[in-house]
């Protein structure tokens, strides 16, 4: 679903790094959060909910809310929004419960 | 036992907590600040040592009153740990928490928690599409990372932080589609009572007024008393439609930024299960405190908004209060001394607060907005919408907690603190009671994510390599 970007810089960024999203390489700037760095680019939404794969994007920006969850580097359910950016990051979008659960238990999710 | 035992333990670093540091440390407690953002600040003042010039121009001269406090913060040397995610803390004033993926523990003699305000819920349908965010978001955005919105946005709901962001994207030359307010124009003149003795906080009167003006002047399309508020679209927002002054109304925009308020942040002590009460005048809960900011538990002190909605001023004072009170405890000053030195912030405190009730009754949140109609999904973790809650209510359900077993509501990853407020107005509501018959979600640790592994591995937080006031990104 390629959209344009929600959000643009006031000014240039001073200095920027390169990550993965979903394998394509982005641009971005360096001293900004993971979900900002995102809300830059025309990524549409960055999670599909645990419940019934409803797609969902950063809201709340201040570490409540839990929609911007994503998977960085491998680790699953990543707050977005209270992880800073760094050089060569590989991001994907949450999709679904973290998979040590789905894997392991065969009903239900079992995250409590 | 412990070697890593602290006079003080502040949980948060904005004004309320960066004001309690400087307060205690100026009495010689050795105090450790943990904060969940990577810069000292809190919301409010978040980024600001870093903020470019025409950023800081852009959000104005209230954000740049916050540097004073961060730089003498920075200078005064107390220790401050950032990007720490508090998991637990304990009745004996024990923290646990996650540093650099590590799990460390360490003991306070005090704890103060100062973790602030977080967005009012404001469920309303389409409110889970991507492009739609709050205006807090939309803020914080700006501050940490010079961010603005690229296409026309619709700014929707109340309270005084929807005017001071449309002014400060006005000034950045961002286009405002529309101003999509739920309060009634001229709400002021409906509370004449609050207002008088409102006079003594003037300049915060005077400071709303002004943002008005400024929206006016700039000719921002203002809607008043908006209801039914629905954001359309189908994978992201598309806009949002509504009803103002009996006609409907739709604004197309791909950004829609939702505000009605802030309320405290107490996830931590309901963890703690400190007492808390239902403020009606705020509609929200609140820890309850005496005078100086101590809890229900001996040597658990709070201060700031999550005690009750007050601002940056007003937290700054109490947090100074606290610590004031903290050092009588650990001996540092004496009783007649300190009562001495706390009376004028104290009297201070007051004139602080003058304002306070004309600002909660004039833009007290629209109850459609907080007990929205059935279709609306209210835990957004879950997917559970009102009416589902509304249909646990009718088999039996009397409180949040239960709302839990009858359809995982509040059981997702963000623990409740998103949908806590509206579940309990809902149930409330349905069951014609008061939301402090209701009650609140039971919250337990962990607060935040810990794996198996970093439990295995926790260690006392070594005090030796005495962390230093940090400055990485975010």
């Amino acid at each position: 679903m390629p959209t344009e970007p929600l959000f643009q810089r006031l000014q240039q960024a001073p200095h920027t790094v390169r990550i993965i999203f979903e394998g394509r390489p982005l641009t971005v700037s360096a001293d900004v959060s993971v979900a900002a760095a995102l809300l830059a680019h025309d990524v549409g939404h960055t999670r599909e909910s645990a419940v019934n794969g409803r797609p969902g994007a950063a809201y709340c920006m201040m570490g409540v809310c839990f929609e911007c969850l994503v998977e960085i580097d491998g680790r699953p359910n990543c707050q977005g929004c209270l992880i800073g950016i760094q050089d060569g990051m590989r991001v994907r979008r949450q999709r679904g419960a973290r998979e040590a659960f789905t894997g392991a238990i065969s009903e239900g999710r079992g995250d409590e | 036992m412990s070697n890593a035992l602290v006079d003080l333990i502040i949980i948060g670093a904005g004004p309320a907590g960066m004001s309690a540091a400087l307060e205690a440390a100026s009495y010689g407690l050795d105090v450790v600040v943990l904060d969940e953002q990577g810069q000292p600040g809190g919301q409010i003042y978040r980024n600001i040592d870093r903020a470019d010039a025409q950023t800081s121009q852009v959000l104005g001269p209230d954000y740049l009153h916050g540097l004073q406090l961060v730089e003498a913060f920075h200078a005064s040397g107390v220790r401050y740990l950032a990007q720490v995610a508090v998991w637990q803390v304990t009745e004996e004033r024990r923290v646990h928490f996650i540093l650099d993926g590590q799990a460390r523990v360490l003991q306070g003699r005090q704890l103060l928690i100062a973790t602030g305000a977080l967005e009012r819920p404001m469920p309303i349908p389409g409110w889970t599409l991507p492009g739609v965010m709050t205006a807090g978001a939309g803020q914080i955005l700006l501050k940490s990372a010079a961010l603005l919105p690229r296409h026309p946005v619709v700014l929707a709901g109340c309270g005084p932080l929807l005017y001071l962001l449309a002014v400060q994207y006005l000034r950045a030359g961002v286009a405002i589609a529309a101003l999509v307010d739920t309060s009634e124009r001229g709400a002021v003149f409906k509370h004449l009572r609050e207002l008088k003795a409102a006079l003594a906080g003037w300049r915060d009167l005077l400071k709303g007024v002004s943002l008005l003006l400024a929206l006016k002047r700039a000719g921002v399309l203002h809607f008043h008393a908006a209801r039914h508020l629905r954001v359309t679209g189908e994978e992201c927002a598309d806009g949002l439609s509504f009803e103002a002054d009996g006609k409907p109304g739709h604004i197309p925009a791909p950004l829609i930024l939702l505000h009605q308020g802030v309320v405290p942040n107490t996830h931590i002590t309901r963890s703690l299960r400190v007492e808390h009460e239902w403020n009606e005048q705020q509609l929200c809960w609140a820890v309850r405190r005496d005078e100086f900011g101590e809890s229900s538990l001996p040597g658990i002190f709070i201060a700031g908004d999550v005690g009750a909605i007050g601002g940056a001023a007003v937290a700054q004072t109490q947090g100074r209060i606290a610590a004031l009170a903290i050092a009588q405890r650990l001996e540092k000053l004496d009783r007649s001394r300190f009562l001495r030195v706390v009376k004028p912030w104290i009297e201070a405190l007051r004139t602080q607060q003058a304002a306070r009730p004309l600002i909660d009754a004039m833009y007290r949140p629209d109850v459609l907005n907080r007990v929205p109609a059935n279709e609306t999904i209210v835990c957004r973790c879950e997917e559970v919408s009102a009416g589902a809650i509304r249909g646990y209510v009718d088999a039996g359900c009397l409180g949040p907690n239960q709302t839990k077993a009858f359809g995982r509501c509040g059981m997702g990853p963000c623990q409740g603190r998103l949908c806590g407020l509206s579940v309990t107005e809902i149930i409330a509501e349905h069951r014609r009671v008061s939301p402090t018959q209701v009650g609140s979600y039971r919250i337990r640790p962990p607060l935040k994510p810990i794996t198996l592994a970093q439990l295995a591995a926790e260690r006392e937080l070594d005090l030796s390599l005495s962390p230093t006031p940090s400055r990485t990104p975010s």
